[in-house]
């Protein structure tokens, strides 16, 4: 992955934002004492009376934030994922979801890739818990041009929307192109479909170049609009390869395979593999260790991958 | 009372600290990350409770009439990860693991991998709730213990800290004693500035705790108010101490700049050579 470049997805929110901020002059921001690692406190510098950093409590944050928004107004609301969708969660779920309200949670330091702050900070289970929230939309992009589109993508969109993003750079590997409701396929294959998102939608395509190279073709779909999703594009994949490795830094309980395997099985049951976080808390440490020691190395989705080319009879 | 504490005792006190603050750097820079500002305010209120006040035993860390300590403000870790190594629950070299992967000392306090780590703490507001219950446990069982949350001023804009006050007051905790680091600063800048939380004291007292306000870097003052707590038998005790973030260390001092922010390698040297390290001792 040494030549693809790696750009801050927070930083393109930040960024995307402050232009958001100058096209609606009713948008408002807020944020719990985490501006700086957010980037709304770039917002907040342009826009210093929309901008509201209540302090340590994401929970009334979440109610202020339904509550401004009920008037007509677009409201980011901005924290780690395991404050907003973890600390909050029942903010989450009466005051804005339960409304309807038009506010745009969007989470940064989602997953384990929090790195050395450890497993209070750290969260797997986010995707699940919001994706739950009847109404609210989810989306986890992949890189820095697709958080820039969604962060767009969800003000068009009216009502409640989770954004999750990844605290670490991630190598750029679309184009940006991302509709609400709609995969993203990376790469065409027919051997077998990797379906990812966020953070790890590097590593397959990291993975499928590999295989490759062994004559082994595989289809890449970037899942970044969880909710709603691409259920058609996910059924023709099951169709056209017969067998689909899921990729998430999210638990394997509640997550996007949880997802695939529902979906399928229901409609075209293919063989799926989930790889993900176990059902375990993290721990501190150097962020992209973390992901290896968890399950998710590059070695281990090669092996998944494997496993499901063997269960299909398409290699040895 | 404090009045008593001889001078050797305090001068004894000042050295510990001095010396969990060169750690505190040393640590916070051989992990790459961390937050010096509220380890750095902490450090006296920690040095007084481990090395005077508290009655814990590193031999037995489980022992059951011991009293407890809970850092709410869990990002302090490196402060009470030295206090305890020097205190003897851990051995000092260990101190260099912090926040790497596989190591017991976790970005943020962590039960159940340490001795004498009462509570797992790391998102903020959740400590004084653990400490009432914990209170509870202790009263109910008859137990001499005492229990002591340590919080910091921003975690005060947590409205769980509040619903847990309420608590504590409500059961009349004589054994629950609140010491608040009001060293000014959090994340984004100073708590005044983003949500402010005074008039604190007269919060505190409304709540029903007996309130004590102290400079929280005089060890005669500290070992005064945590006296009178326990001597405190039909409620809760709440101490204010106001402290300076980022204590002891000039640039670091009264500034957010480093909430949650590893010193460099240069900045690290400066740093402990301002805590009195020798020149040719600082070098890292
Ligand atoms: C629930 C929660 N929200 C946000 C954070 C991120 N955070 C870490 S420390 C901090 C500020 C706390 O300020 P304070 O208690 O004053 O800490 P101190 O200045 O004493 O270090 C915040 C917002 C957190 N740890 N927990």
């Amino acid at each position: 992955m040494g030549a693809v470049p790696r750009e801050s997805l927070r930083d393109a929110y930040g960024k995307a934002l402050v232009e958001l901020g100058e096209r609606d002059p009713r948008l408002l921001v807020f944020d719990a004492d985490l501006s700086g690692s957010t980037r709304t406190a770039l917002f907040g510098s342009r826009f210093p009376d929309r901008f509201f950093n209540v302090g340590a409590m994401e929970s009334t944050m979440m109610s202020m934030a339904a509550g401004a928004s009920l008037g007509g107004r677009t409201v980011y609301a901005s924290t780690f994922a395991v404050f907003a969708a973890g600390q909050a969660y029942n903010f989450v779920r009466q005051s804005v979801a339960y409304h309807h309200a038009n506010v745009k949670i969007v989470a940064t330091h989602g997953g384990l890739l929090v790195g050395a702050d450890g497993g209070t900070h750290q969260i797997g289970e986010d995707i699940g818990l919001m994706r739950g929230l009847p109404g609210m939309t989810v989306i986890v992009p992949a890189d820095a041009p697709t958080t820039r589109t969604v962060t767009f993508a969800v003000a068009e969109r009216t009502g409640p929307a989770y954004v999750r993003l990844t605290r670490e750079d991630l190598p750029t590997v679309t184009d940006g192109s991302f509709a609400v409701g709609h995969a993203n396929e990376l790469r065409a294959g027919s051997d077998l479909a990797i379906v990812a998102v966020g953070s790890l939608v590097g590593r397959a395509l990291e993975v499928a170049a590999e295989l490759a190279t062994v004559g082994v073709s595989s289809r890449v779909l970037d899942l970044a609009s969880v909710k709603p999703f691409d259920e058609p594009a996910l059924l023709r994949a099951a169709r056209d390869t017969g067998a689909i490795l899921v990729l998430e830094e999210h638990s394997v309980l509640t997550g996007i395979g949880a997802l695939v395997a529902a979906t399928t099985s229901e409609n075209y049951p293919v063989p799926v593999r989930r790889v993900g976080i176990p059902d375990l808390f993290g721990e501190s440490g150097d962020a992209w260790a973390l992901l290896d020691r968890y399950g998710m190395s590059a070695e281990r989705i090669r092996d998944e991958a494997w496993e499901l080319l063997k269960i299909r009879g398409k290699v040895q | 009372m404090a009045g008593s504490v001889p001078d050797e005792r305090i001068e004894s006190l000042q050295a510990t600290a001095l010396e969990i603050r060169r750690e505190v750097i040393r640590m916070i820079f051989a992990a790459g990350s961390g937050h010096p500002g509220g380890s750095l305010s902490v450090t006296d209120l920690l040095a007084a409770l481990l090395f005077e006040e508290l009655h814990v035993d590193p031999a037995r860390p489980e022992w059951p009439d011991r009293d407890r300590l809970v850092l709410s403000k869990g990002h302090a870790a490196p402060a009470l990860y030295a206090a305890l190594a020097l205190r003897g629950f851990l051995p000092r070299e260990e101190l260099r693991t912090l926040r790497k992967l596989g190591s017991r000392l976790q970005g943020h306090v962590d039960r159940g991998r340490l001795p004498y780590i009462e509570a797992s703490t790391g998102g903020v507001g959740q400590g004084v709730g653990m400490a009432v219950g914990m209170a509870l446990d202790l009263r109910l069982d008859r137990r001499p213990s005492r229990v002591y949350a340590i919080l910091g001023d921003g975690e005060c804009q947590a409205g769980g800290t509040w619903e847990a006050l309420m608590a504590g007051a409500h059961y009349r905790l004589a054994n629950l004693v609140v010491i608040l680091d009001r060293n000014g600063f959090e994340t984004d800048g100073s708590t005044e500035a983003i949500l402010g939380i005074e008039p604190i004291a007269d919060k505190f007292r409304a709540f029903g705790y007996a309130t004590i306000e102290i400079d929280g870097h005089d060890f005669r003052q500290i070992l005064g108010a945590l006296g009178t707590a326990r001597a405190t038998t039909d409620r809760s005790t709440a101490i204010v101490a106001r402290t300076v973030t980022g204590k002891g260390v000039s640039f670091m001092e009264n500034t957010h700049v480093w909430h949650g922010k590893a010193p460099s390698r240069a900045e690290a040297e400066r740093a402990l050579i301002e805590l009195g390290v020798p020149a040719a001792e600082a070098a890292l």
